[in-house]
């Protein structure tokens, strides 16, 4: 019978929340954008450049043809004055006309950009960067150091980062993807703790302030009500969770087919670049991609135990934060006065987030261990730490400590709350909440 | 009796609200839970709810110590109450009748009759956000009595209604004790505990302070006070009793102690023609009023 009267209030809490429109806009939302993010860049990056035309005006003579190559610029060497060309480079059809002076060694300061309309900086890098470089060799030649060596000093470091366990195991890490994966996740759970805790401090205001708290504690015990609420508006979150998950794969999926066979040769050229032997591939393309990052780490860590790490973490830490929430919820009678109390539950969740900071740049220090196992803090920045690896003990503990952190919680929350729900009318003090845990039944 | 409470005691950190509380409610009566302001009548409604829990005593609910399985028996209307503002009619009592222990299709049979019986066939799709007081409590009402529960306790029921809609309350209340059903009234209105009430019960100060059927109680306050209408000139000096009030052809007196009726009539119709003669029941208020007041005084 206590069983059925807890779950019809799941019920109610689940479904009046899942059909409020707030919910559904916020499930959309997220993956739209989590896919445009992942979308915008491929899509620029595989977008036909436009190639401009710019005409060159060298008067130093040091530049040939093929030292000024570039995907999105093609150069046409003119001779001239530079007083006639710059007039005229426009009509000719050109987007920019440069010009070197004759003494561009001793006098880099020299070189004219001219163009019709603002020009991007893309371009004017580009062209910087070729002109430099070709005034660096020249230089260097100048100092009696041959172009073979100065080419041969264009080292490029690709570093491979490989996680040794103590075993001797070795796996293939990538710091930069764990980093990104580990900062989405710590994000997700400190922003879902204190909106879903909110949402059940809420509740119980409304049910408190609207007066209909006295018959629904004639009909069952505070405890189940709370239990009750508490489950139905986590369900919503996990809910939530899912369509997130869900969406944003089905998004991902379509955007794929979209662009078809372009994504493919794509995908296919960051996972080159994943191999991490060859770098034959310029820098810039790599930066470029920091999706590369993500589908490696996805590919080098154990996704099923990280979705049910993180899912544990969300639940158990939000039934503690949420009891806590419930408990200041039922001590006042409006969400204003609700604030001068949710500083002290918000002080760990934002604490948590500060903490995750460190977690992130040194996930194996004593500072993220102790973050990662304090109850208040650990569910952040366990899941931040997660995606470096954590030996299994540490992992077994944590989770432990975090159900025990959650039943005192809620054995405090329970006490105050039943008290706290009846009372009206009563400027409460922590004082006060004190003596409310003591009150006998 | 359909509930006992047996010297029951709640003690809040501050101060006694219920001590040593006795009372015996009769089965399918109306009794009422009478008292001033802060007397201890919430305290003692929401420990019978089992909201709180008594320090001591016991309370023996239809012939079984009160107990968690009682709750689905007995229905509750706070003075101070409300609604989930963002849900339907239909579906809110609906929920409430679930949690009353009712089966969701037994239930919803259950509200389609309340709902035409109170002639508000139309409102189950309708938000609680859209009624106006009065429908609110139309709906409240509903919700306290859909499962049909043993004991219905009522906190002033009638705080919020108009005229019409409180005749209809009182309609529905008494047709519902003709089924069976004990109605316990907290209230300070008098006027209702006159017309509905069987027997009563006062509080003041948290303890019992009067308790019994109503007509015992009201012959018990009564001080031997008579109105007379009559023909004639009424001599100042009557055998056996006081005159406090002359008013024309009427005339209000006091008898003496051990002066019975006949004797006061016999003494009467000696002088004048006697056209009435009514003896004055005292009201609940004037009840009311001195208990509190002797109450108070010891203290």
């Amino acid at each position: 019978m206590h069983m059925n009267k807890i779950l019809l209030i799941i019920q109610r809490e689940y479904i009046t929340r899942v059909l409020k429109k707030s919910f559904w806009i916020s499930s959309l939302l997220a993956p739209i954008l989590i896919t445009a993010i992942y979308a915008i860049p491929i899509w620029l990056a595989m977008k036909d450049k436009e190639v401009k035309r710019v005409e060159i005006l060298d008067l130093s003579g040091l530049w040939k043809k093929n030292d000024l190559v570039d995907k999105e610029l093609e150069f046409v060497f003119t001779l001239g004055k530079e007083q006639e060309l710059k007039m005229a480079f426009a009509s000719k059809g050109f987007d920019a006309f440069v010009t070197i002076p004759e003494d561009v060694l001793t006098n880099p300061k020299g070189v004219h950009i001219y163009s019709a309309k603002n020009i991007g900086m893309s371009l004017k890098e580009s062209v910087e960067k070729l002109i430099q470089n070709k005034v660096r060799q020249e230089l260097l030649l100048k100092a009696g150091i041959s172009s073979q060596i100065y080419e041969s000093t264009q080292v490029d470091i690709d570093s491979e980062t490989i996680t040794v366990s103590t075993d001797g195991k070795e796996t293939s890490s990538s710091s930069g993807g764990a980093m990104i994966l580990a900062g989405i996740m710590g994000f997700v759970l400190y922003f879902t703790l204190l909106l879903y805790g909110s949402q059940v401090m809420n509740g119980v205001i409304e049910e408190k302030s609207s007066r209909i708290i006295e018959v629904i504690i004639s009909s069952v015990k505070p405890y189940q009500l709370l239990l009750g609420k508490i489950i139905g508006v986590g369900l919503v979150g996990l809910t939530q969770f899912l369509l997130w998950i869900v969406l944003t794969i089905g998004l991902t999926q379509i955007t794929g087919k979209f662009y078809g066979e372009k994504v493919k040769n794509n995908l296919t050229q960051i996972k080159k670049i994943d191999s991490g032997k060859k770098s034959t591939l310029s820098s810039k393309s790599e930066e470029e991609s920091p999706m590369s990052e993500v589908t490696k780490v996805l590919e080098s860590t154990n996704i099923p135990m990280i979705i049910a790490a993180f899912l544990f973490y969300f639940f158990v830490g939000y039934m503690l934060y949420s009891s806590l929430f419930a408990a200041i919820g039922s001590a006042v009678e409006s969400a204003t006065e609700a604030q001068q109390f949710t500083f002290i539950v918000m002080i760990p969740i934002i604490l948590s987030f500060f903490l995750a900071q460190y977690t992130i740049q040194d996930p194996d220090s004593n500072i993220a261990f102790w973050a990662s196992m304090i109850p208040f803090t650990s569910p952040i920045n366990m899941m931040v730490r997660l995606p470096y690896g954590v030996p299994v003990w540490e992992l077994i503990l944590s989770m432990t400590l975090l159900v025990l952190g959650f039943l005192g919680c809620s054995w405090v929350s329970a006490r105050i709350y039943r008290v706290g729900i009846l009372m009206y009318g009563k400027k409460v003090t922590w004082k006060e909440l004190g003596k409310w845990l003591f009150y006998k039944g | 009796m359909i509930l006992s409470i047996r010297q029951v005691v709640k003690k809040y950190s501050d101060h006694l609200a219920l001590d040593h509380i006795d009372l015996e409610i009769p089965r399918a009566k109306i009794f009422g839970l009478l008292g001033p302001n802060g007397a201890g009548k919430t305290s003692l409604i929401r420990i019978i709810n089992q909201i709180t829990a008594p320090d001591s005593g016991q309370i023996i609910f239809d012939g079984e110590p009160l107990s968690p399985k009682h709750v689905d028996q007995i229905g509750y209307l706070p003075e101070e109450r409300g609604l989930y503002k963002k849900m339907k009619v239909g579906e809110q009592l609906l929920y409430l009748a679930q949690l009353k222990g009712m089966s969701k299709s037994e239930a919803i049979s259950k509200l389609k009759d309340w709902f035409i019986r109170l002639d508000i066939k139309d409102w189950w799709n309708k938000p609680v956000d859209d009624l106006s007081k009065g429908m609110q409590q139309k709906t409240q009402f509903i919700a306290t009595v859909v499962h049909e529960p043993k004991l219905l306790i009522l906190d002033e029921p009638f705080s919020g209604f108009d005229p019409i809609n409180a005749n209809m309350l009182k309609d529905e209340i008494l047709a519902i004790k003709e089924r069976g059903t004990t109605i316990l009234f907290s209230t300070h209105r008098m006027e209702t505990v006159e017309e509905l009430c069987d027997d009563i019960a006062l509080i003041n100060h948290s303890r019992v302070v009067l308790a019994g059927e109503k007509t015992e109680v009201q012959n018990r306050y009564k001080q031997n006070i008579f109105k007379i209408r009559y023909l004639g000139d009424l001599p100042p000096d009557l055998k056996g009793m006081k005159i406090l009030s002359v008013n024309g052809q009427s005339a209000t007196l006091k008898m003496d102690i051990g002066i019975s009726s006949n004797q006061a009539i016999s003494e009467i119709i000696s002088h004048v023609d006697l056209l009435e003669f009514q003896e004055t029941i005292p009201s609940f208020n004037d009840i009311f009023i001195q208990v509190v007041n002797e109450t108070n005084a010891y203290e």
